[in-house]
């Protein structure tokens, strides 16, 4: 056995994916302070986004939102072990530079903050720090994988407690890969032009049956069931939003969600967890909805 | 045929699944006590160990893992696996416990958060080069004398050379990745040693 200095890569694409794969069967929670961190640490979180207000204060208050404070980033990667991200908006690499040298572990461009570009995503390929995507469907998860994104997530509809839209964004995205998979090979090109995605990731698609990056499901998620319910669908790992803190005890809603997400598969542990659990968030009928984040990005 | 374990509590567990599948053995995901009774050998995979260590608890796995560590179960982790199986955890949470397995101190992200992530070649005792991939992984300070020391890496950084694959008796740990490779050798001498 012998030894000198070992030459290392960073920032390449297997170390960028690799963070996601370790995210998978967990629960990534959107907290506001230091000490909702340590709420969905102790609680079993994977990570935790840090922002300054939860989409459901986001959809409430209106005005623009923005990339958080540094000062409370920095607090809450103080107050917790586990990993940390945090959003920018679309299209705003100037705030992606901020948060890339604040050393956080994961960006979100994220529909839930308003978008910097109207057209154009962050270019995420010369970044070192990875990055999470949502899409509705899987041509725009193909257009985020393709601009450097190593995570999707289906968008849903954040803030609103209802998990309707996560659940058409998944069986979308999951429909059309199925569609991918059965192709024939001539048929391809054609299905890459409908989806409007680069034909190598649509072809990369039809053979592997599924994306190059893990799915994570995202927006709505609110109970231990719904957890469940995605992850049965094909998530692999959720992100829950305004879902514990807008919830009548969010220590025990962050475990539940935790546990069901783990046992998703076993109904008499998700039942066992569902128990007393107290009011989950109120939540809005998307219908009624006059904003829908989903619609942001392209 | 063995049958191996791989614990499916949180993590990069379906890597493990499909590496170990492709090696020709059976494959038990493992998430309650009756599936930990039924393997011959266990994985724990990489993930976060903090979420990890608390699902253990919450299934009832925790002491039922820790009887059969000590009875002599032969375990391989990798990153939050190999936490877990350490002695000693620095820069962890004030109540992170750990199962003692393997005579080492680890530290937490002690090569940074993931920024600093990196992949390297390791030279393994007895195989050569190994891609090794390293997502915020901890970094083995200080290891006792039953500990077998099979690749080490110096990370440049002033601190010299740093084990990241041991062996200790029936126990395995890496603080890399091996299972977000296409190179399975390592999975291999720990089914070997079954």
């Amino acid at each position: 056995m012998t030894s000198s200095t070992n030459p290392s890569v960073t920032g390449s694409a297997l170390v960028k994916r690799g963070l996601a794969d370790m995210l998978r069967g967990g629960v990534i929670m959107d907290v506001v302070n230091p000490e909702q961190a340590k709420i969905a640490e102790d609680a079993g979180a994977v990570a935790v986004m840090a922002l300054e207000r939860v989409p459901a204060d986001i959809r409430r208050d209106g005005g623009v939102a923005r990339m958080s404070d540094p000062l409370m980033i920095q607090e809450i990667q103080a107050a917790v072990t586990i990993p940390v991200m945090a959003k920018a908006r679309i299209g705003h690499f100037a705030e992606a530079q901020i948060l890339q040298a604040l050393d956080v572990d994961y960006i979100d461009e994220s529909e839930v903050l308003t978008p910097a570009d109207e057209e154009n995503h962050i270019d995420k390929w010369p970044f070192t720090v990875p990055f999470v995507c949502g899409a509705t469907n899987l041509g725009e998860a193909l257009r985020r994988i393709s601009e450097g994104a190593c995570l999707i997530r289906s968008k849903g509809e954040a803030g609103t407690g209802n998990v309707v839209e996560a659940v058409r964004h998944l069986r979308t995205i999951n429909a059309q890969m199925r569609r991918l998979h059965s192709a024939d090979a001539n048929e391809l090109y054609a299905l890459a032009k409908d989806l409007q995605a680069p034909l190598a990731l649509v072809q990369e698609v039809a053979l592997a049956g599924k994306l190059p990056v893990p799915l994570f499901c995202a927006g709505g998620i609110s109970t231990p069931a719904d957890a469940s319910l995605v992850l049965q669908l094909g998530a692999e790992a959720v992100f829950v939003g305004s879902g514990i803190f807008k919830s009548e005890d969010p220590a025990r809603m962050a475990q539940a969600i935790v546990e069901a997400t783990t046992h998703f598969e076993d109904p008499s542990v998700v039942a066992k967890v569902s128990t007393g659990l107290g009011s989950a968030m109120k939540g809005w009928e998307t219908a009624t909805l006059e904003q829908r984040l989903a619609e942001r990005g392209w | 045929m063995k049958r191996v374990g791989v614990l499916s509590l949180q993590g990069d567990v379906g890597e493990h699944v499909s590496m170990l599948e492709a090696l020709g053995s059976e494959v038990v995901k493992v998430r309650t006590v009756e599936q930990l009774n039924s393997v011959d050998g266990l994985v724990l995979p990489g993930g976060e160990s903090t979420t990890i260590a608390h699902l253990l608890g919450t299934s009832g796995l925790k002491d039922v893992l820790g009887a059969k560590l000590e009875q002599g179960l032969p375990v391989f982790g990798t990153c939050a696996g190999l936490i877990l199986l350490s002695t000693v955890v620095l820069d962890g949470r004030s109540d992170q416990w750990s199962y003692g397995a393997l005579s080492l101190s680890v530290r937490r992200n002690g090569y940074g958060r993931q920024i600093a992530s990196f992949e390297s070649t390791l030279d393994v005792k007895g195989l050569g080069g190994v891609p090794g991939v390293f997502i915020r992984a901890p970094r083995i300070e200080s290891y006792g004398d039953d500990v077998e020391v099979l690749a080490t890496l110096d990370h440049g950084d002033g601190t010299g050379e740093h084990p990241v694959f041991v062996r200790q008796d029936r126990v395995w740990g890496a603080s890399f990745h091996p299972e977000l490779t296409g190179d399975a050798r390592l999975h291999e001498l720990f089914l070997n040693s079954l």
